[in-house]
């Protein structure tokens, strides 16, 4: 039997009450990030599919776009217009699934150990929203340079602008998808299905994936308050370099609305689960 | 460390209301170890979530750590170590990363929080296994994970929800070492459920008994057993007749109870029972009553649960054959 002296150790000794050491948001949120990158990183063939992934439905769906839609491109190319989309896309899927990530240490106890925890609770929501963005930074970079050959130009400062919009975007939207996890994990077959409710008519009605241009008015009515049809816009406009179009100020406003929303919620219910 | 006061929480569902906590009040003082017994259902994971900021109180009010639970709970968790009844540990990581981030989590440095991460492992039988993830982790691995990860930054308060389930008797024991160490050097207060009853006994300088959510009894494991249960005296005698007839004498007795006869065997509960088996033998040597064996069996908590319910701690279905066998 091994037995250690705990004595070696530096940790804290039994001082009554000493003042624990501040926090800080940003370290918190590091500490989530991190765990949440580790397993990932461990997990070589799960990188290198999800880094793929994006790319069948590119080249998959690309082609079909350009064959149809040569003429009624908005902007003229069709994979200036639909490469942007294709990024916003995926980092919907990514950061709406951050709750079913969740469920899972919702029912085994890991959550619940984390909830007890100094970890600030909106660093909880953020570094798991970071964790999605990440992975969503290698996935546009692999996008773009396979793209480049296509005729694709790059404008670095709108893209990487376009990025951090998609950032503020996948906060919001990863702590919904964290509430949901939340508020379904007694029946935890319910998030996928209110997921895919949400998530597809949301991509449609934003214009994402074809234009709306062309489809009935309730339609475009619908895509008006949809917050996503504005980050699409927004993204477009700055992978095309176009820094100051309006889009982009509504993009951030969407984006910023959306998050603060999200992280309202989600830190609403991480306090009143029980 | 904890004060807690009419402590009370009620899940209501769709169809009906569980009244899982009902009005505990909990004192626990600064290095004292502190045992909550019950059987499952009884409110003890309950009253440790309110008490461990997870839930929130239906009514009543609790001070951990010198903080309220319901208006600072940060301050709370700042100087609380929790192992919940699941698993803490997530399944997709590695054992020893999930320690690492636990440690940074509470502060430590990232080498003072991996040396700490490697020394509870190597000190929790755990060594070898720091790459392994954790849901290839055996059951009773993953729980000494779980408890190694409360221990990571040595609380002053630890809050335990059965730690030793599904541990093998070395690991048990040896998990308690640890614990009783870290509890010496750092006069750690430890707040603990478990259905080992000599686990409570022993470790335990109070024990805490909830049934149906409410407390029915709290005070040392001694006295618990001297006032609510005494020694068990079981005898066979050398036949029926003998053993009925060896029943009336013992009934006869002052400070004896529950006489009970099964074939030749009679049990009977007899307070200091171990002081009168000298007499016991003589009286049925006077009575020409022909004796077998006599054993005193000392009283245990699950005695005191028995006297104060009616019902056993242990496992009931094995009780319940038991008692038919008895009878
Ligand atoms: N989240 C919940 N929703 C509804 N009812 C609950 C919830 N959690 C616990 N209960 C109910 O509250 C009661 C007390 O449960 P609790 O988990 O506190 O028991 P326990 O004493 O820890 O039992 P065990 O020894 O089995 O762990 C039970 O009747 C249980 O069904
Ligand atoms: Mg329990």
């Amino acid at each position: 039997m091994s037995t250690t002296t705990l004595t070696q150790s530096p940790a804290p000794t039994a001082e009554p009450t000493t003042e624990p050491p501040r926090r800080s948001l940003a370290r918190d949120t590091g500490i989530v990030l991190a765990r949440e990158l580790r397993p990932v990183l461990g997990d070589p063939f799960s990188v290198i599919f999800s880094l793929i992934q994006p790319l069948f439905f590119l080249g998959l769906f690309g082609p079909l776009l350009v064959g149809n839609l040569e003429a009624g491109v908005p902007g003229g190319s069709v994979w200036q217009w639909f490469v942007p989309a294709i990024i916003v896309m995926i980092s919907l899927f990514g950061s709406s699934t951050v709750g079913a990530n969740l469920l899972f240490e919702l029912q085994t106890g890991a959550h619940e150990r984390m909830l007890v925890t100094p970890l600030g609770r909106s660093s909880l929501l953020v570094g798991r929203a970071l964790k999605e963005i990440v992975t969503l930074v290698v996935q546009a970079l692999i996008i773009v340079l396979v793209m480049l050959p296509f005729g694709f130009t790059l404008y670095p400062v709108g893209a990487v602008l376009g990025l951090a919009l998609l950032a503020v975007l996948g906060v919001g939207i990863s702590s919904l998808s964290y509430a949901l996890a939340l508020a379904v994990r007694k029946q935890d077959w319910m998030f996928w299905i209110v997921q895919q409710t949400l998530v597809f008519p949301l991509m449609i009605l934003s214009g994402m994936l074809l234009p709306l241009e062309g489809g009935p008015g309730w339609m475009q009515a619908l895509a008006k308050v949809n917050p996503l049809t504005y980050i699409v816009d927004a993204e477009r406009a700055l992978f095309a370099g176009d820094l100051g179009a309006p889009a982009v100020l509504w993009g951030f406003v969407a984006a910023g609305l959306t998050a603060v929303v999200g992280l309202w919620l989600g830190i609403r219910s991480m306090r009143h689960s029980d | 460390m904890i004060h807690a006061e009419g402590l009370t929480k009620d899940f209501v569902g769709h169809k009906e209301t569980v009244h899982a906590v009902r009005g505990i009040d909990l004192h626990v003082e600064r290095g004292e170890t502190v045992a909550v017994l019950g059987p499952n259902g009884a409110g003890k994971t309950t009253t440790m979530r309110m008490l461990t900021t997870l839930t929130t109180p239906t009514a009543g009010t609790a001070r951990v750590a010198g903080f309220d639970v319901q208006r600072d709970p940060a301050q709370v968790r700042r100087r609380l170590g929790y192992v919940g009844q699941g698993n803490g540990a997530g399944h997709g990581q590695r054992a020893l990363d999930e320690l690492y981030s636990q440690g940074v989590t509470f502060g430590l440095g990232r080498r003072e929080s991996r040396a700490r991460a490697q020394e509870l492992m190597d000190g929790l039988d755990l060594a070898g296994k720091e790459r392994t993830k954790v849901s290839d982790l055996s059951g009773g691995q993953r729980r000494r994970l779980d408890v190694a990860m409360g221990l990571m930054h040595a609380p002053e308060l630890l809050v335990l929800d059965e730690p030793s389930t599904g541990l093998d008797p070395h690991n048990r024991a040896n998990l308690w070492e640890h614990i009783g160490q870290l509890r010496r050097e750092r006069a750690m207060t430890l707040l603990l459920t478990t259905h080992y009853l000599d686990e409570a006994d022993a470790m335990a300088e109070r024990v805490v008994i909830v049934d149906h959510g409410s407390i029915i009894a709290d005070d040392t494991p001694e006295r618990l057993k001297s006032q609510h249960a005494g020694d068990r005296l079981t005898v066979t005698a050398g036949g029926t007749e003998y053993a009925v007839r060896l029943a009336e004498l013992l009934s006869s007795w002052t400070g004896t109870g529950q006489v009970e006869v099964a074939g030749a065997t009679v049990t009977a509960g007899v307070a200091a029972g171990s002081t009168r088996v000298a007499e016991l033998v003589r009286a049925a040597d006077a009575h020409g009553i022909l004796l077998a064996d006599i054993q005193v069996r000392r009283p245990t908590l699950d005695d005191v649960f028995l006297t104060l319910t009616g019902r056993s701690l242990r496992e009931t279905g094995a009780t319940h054959e038991a008692e038919e066998a008895a009878a």
